[in-house]
């Protein structure tokens, strides 16, 4: 069955006026913002096909700006998402790319905040939900509907054993995970996608194995989280 | 959920003498793994934004970013309290709200999908204005949209519920046969009869195509939204009165299967054909986008 559930026909609540390109645009947005971790000061946002040609009639820049603030597809801020920007010192480019994509409403959202960046690589797959495609040049692949670790790790062998390890001994379940490198023996990615809320020790204690230089955690009911 | 049918749906309220409604809501408490009054509290919560959506569109300036669309709900509705609408009063007020909830989704304002978007203005004009008419409580209302979702879930897992998919016969024909078969059972009806509401509803919207002007959902999504709510009501009577979906309704969702999958790309979303391409529908997306591309 492709519908799950109920709320999978009746809703979500969202701020129109489609789920395509606002309701999904908001949740990439989103997750670009929690990858980062902290509120952007720089946001350069290229869309592709479908998002490229009627962005602007749709408010589909409007809302992967207010998913950037790390609002949910409901908030009627949505409309006015580029004056919060500004007011909160968020500095936001916005071009139509021509590059072919692998969905026709894909965008690519580069951040900066003071600490690190962030560039997603995501579509829009209709009904508000979406897939992310690539994190950091990582062609990993999440949905975002459970939470979702990212972890940047360098490729060796026992790595994801001591990780999934780490998520076993907490009592958490994966769902889907995905891994991909840069290179043999170079910087990697793994991201797990959970049935349950990831607390902040996990976070930290995946954090402190050694040869993992960072994790970002994303989870939209919970709002941002890793720091 | 037990059920993948509509005939399989009615066959399980008849063993538990239960309604559409009631079914669902157990059902969605078992795929969640949360109690039902929690997936109730949702569902209210959902009918108190479609309310204040209706509300909005009625009384706000809901001028589309576009510009091209807006105010036409406020139009109707004057019309329909002058008392001169050839629908009368009842329809009339559930196009107006349709059309209400339609501009506020294009305007940037808070909607449900019901199931989607673009068709979000049907189940709220249906709804709102039923609730007015039979002084119903909110409680009862949820609960409609709970048999409402029960035969959406149906359609949307053996057709389709989005445009880009299957046409707008996917997409307001869906919405249009979700309100038919919740509002019968609202009234009272078997879900037998709401069943049959929701063939006879569905076999009017059958090869509807999807071809919004400028690829917005504005041009023709509002009005159809309009239209969309009266004719929900009217399957709804047909039903009542004992009228029956001769093709079984789960054939009807079929047949919707094989006309949207028969249909061209450019009648699906892709603005590439239809009132898209008419000569004023190419002028205003010339002026829309000309200028970028």
């Amino acid at each position: 069955m492709r519908f799950k559930d109920v709320f999978s026909i009746i809703g979500p609540s969202m701020v129109g006026p489609s789920s395509s390109h606002t309701a999904g645009a908001a949740r990439l947005g989103r997750v670009a913002r929690q990858l980062l971790g902290e509120a952007p000061t720089r946001a350069d946002i290229v869309f592709y096909g479908s998002f490229a040609d009627t962005y602007r009639g749709h408010g589909t820049d409007l809302a992967i700006v207010g998913g950037l603030l790390d609002w949910a597809t409901d908030d009627l801020r949505i409309a006015q998402s580029l004056q919060h920007a500004e007011a909160e010192g968020m500095s936001v480019s916005i071009k139509a790319g021509k590059a072919v994509t692998a969905h026709p409403n894909t965008a690519k959202i580069t951040l900066g905040g003071t600490t690190r960046t962030v560039e997603l690589l995501g579509a829009s797959i209709g009904g508000g939900n979406i897939e992310v495609h690539a994190v950091d040049g990582f062609d990993v692949k999440f949905i975002a509907m459970y939470p979702t670790l990212c972890v940047y790790h360098k490729d060796r062998p026992g790595m994801l054993a001591e990780m999934t390890a780490v998520l076993s001994r907490a009592g958490v379940n994966i769902g889907h995970m995905d891994v991909d490198r840069k290179g043999r023996n170079g910087e990697a990615m793994t991201v797990f996608e959970v049935d349950t809320p990831i607390s902040g020790e996990l976070l930290a204690e995946l954090g402190r194995l050694q040869d993992v230089s960072d994790v970002r955690l994303v989870d939209l009911e919970a709002g941002v989280g890793a720091s | 959920m037990r059920f993948r049918t509509l005939k399989g749906l009615a066959a399980l309220c008849g063993e538990q003498d239960d309604t559409i409604a009631d079914v669902m809501i157990a059902d969605q408490a078992a795929e969640s793994g949360r109690p039902a009054i929690d997936e109730f509290a949702k569902m209210a919560e959902y009918w108190a934004v479609m309310k204040e959506a209706v509300r909005r569109g009625l009384t706000e300036d809901t001028t589309s970013r576009s510009g091209l669309t807006g105010r036409d709900a406020q139009r109707v509705m004057a019309r329909v309290e002058a008392g001169d609408v050839a629908l009368g009063g009842e329809a009339g007020r559930a196009m107006a709200y349709a059309l209400a909830v339609s501009e506020v989704n294009a305007s940037m304002g808070r909607i449900i999908a019901t199931p989607t978007a673009g068709s979000c203005g049907i189940i709220p004009g249906v709804f709102v204005s039923a609730q007015e008419r039979y002084g119903w409580d909110d409680a009862k209302m949820t609960r409609g949209l709970f048999a409402a979702g029960a035969i959406g879930y149906v359609i949307a897992n053996n057709s389709f519920v989005s445009g880009a998919e299957g046409g707008c016969q996917a997409e307001v024909g869906s919405a249009i046969g979700m309100a038919a078969g919740a509002l019968t059972e609202l009234r009272g009806g078997t879900p037998e009869q709401s069943v049959h509401a929701v063939g006879l509803a569905l076999k009017n919207t059958l090869g509807l195509i999807c071809d919004p002007v400028g690829g917005l959902v504005e041009i023709p999504c509002i009005v159809r939204n309009g239209f969309g709510a009266v004719t929900a009501l009217a399957a709804s009577d047909m039903a009542l009165a004992g009228v029956r979906s001769v093709i079984p309704s789960d054939e009807v969702i079929q047949v919707m299967l094989e006309v949207g999958t028969s249909m061209p790309e450019k009648h699906r979303e892709t603005a590439k054909g239809g009132l898209a391409q008419t000569p004023t529908g190419k002028k205003i997306m010339k002026d829309l986008y000309g200028k970028k591309k």
